[in-house]
């Protein structure tokens, strides 16, 4: 359900399929367990082959805000499908974290969807 | 020959038990069952989290303490491509549904949840209306209008060149990006 990827410091986690309440309970752990066993400094969620979301989504990356602040890292959002990315921002959650595109290299990623750049 | 209104009218009504391998279920009974007036992928998108997120509430909320629980929904396709779904739980019910349906207000946050169920089901849907009382369970009802797909034939006017084919109306909604 979830593919990582680790570079440097870097965790990269791409999320695949519906995410719900159902789905989601899973995802957290898995995700959950992958942070804790190596020192990251940046976790991104990777939603471009998310299909479905729901609050449970939310939720989902709230919480791994909250996990990550408290190892002193960071949560980024990358490639989220139009819809998806419209619950994002009817949360505020465009705010919390950045959005990025990861079909570029990292350092040269732009952000690309703040609650400031909205047109 | 009268065309009447009742034309359109389909129903249907599903019970499941309260599980969350569930939400998945009746999402994808909603979509299939609109699909028949051919609604955007937006709208569909839309009605889709707006289902999952009541169906959630059930699962989360109303039967957090009481197993065997069973959700009915229930969907109309009503006249002018009105679309009505009936989502109702035998659960706890709702003490205070004002407060409930305040976002990031949340009575579950050791299951991680946002507190945003009913500001997306409001802001996904056309109307949402919550009736509850407490020990008997809750009612939720949701209203969206789906956008005109095809051309009125004009009442009595001679429009004989107007072919099927010709009826079609371009997509008049936003498409997808990406």
């Amino acid at each position: 359900m979830v593919v990582f990827s680790l570079k440097k410091h870097t965790l990269t986690a791409a999320l695949n399929g519906e995410i719900d309440h159902h789905s989601a309970m899973q995802m957290r752990t898995e995700i959950d367990r992958a942070v804790r066993e190596t020192p990251v400094s940046l976790l991104i969620l990777d939603f471009s082959r998310v299909t479905f979301m729901d609050s449970s989504g939310i939720g989902l990356v709230m919480g791994r805000y909250k996990l990550m602040s408290e190892l002193g890292g960071e949560v980024a959002i990358a490639d989220p499908p139009a819809y998806i990315a419209k619950v994002m921002r009817l949360s505020g959650l465009d705010r919390l974290c950045r959005t990025v595109s990861i079909a570029k290299p990292l350092d040269l990623t732009e952000v690309t969807n703040n609650a400031e750049n909205k047109a | 020959m009268p065309k009447t209104k009742l034309k359109y009218f389909n129903e249907m009504s599903v019970t499941f038990s309260a599980v969350s391998e569930n939400e998945a279920f009746a999402r994808a009974v909603a979509a299939s069952f609109i699909s028949e007036l051919d609604p955007l992928v937006s709208e569909l998108a839309e009605i889709k989290t707006a289902v999952s997120e009541a169906v959630t509430n059930c699962i989360v909320h109303a039967y957090r303490n009481i197993p065997n629980g069973s959700i009915t929904m229930l969907i109309r396709l009503l006249p002018d491509r009105r679309v009505y779904i009936k989502i109702r739980d035998k659960g706890c019910g709702i003490s205070n549904v004002a407060q409930a349906m305040e976002p990031l207000f949340t009575t579950a946050p050791e299951e991680e949840r946002a507190g945003l169920g009913f500001a997306v089901m409001k802001s996904f849907t056309d109307r949402l209306t919550v009736k509850s009382s407490v020990g008997k369970g809750t009612a939720l009802v949701m209203e969206k209008t789906l956008q005109e797909r095809l051309e009125r034939e004009d009442n009595g006017s001679s429009e004989a060149n107007s072919s099927a084919k010709s009826r079609r109306k371009p997509r008049s909604g936003t498409p997808m990006r990406q």
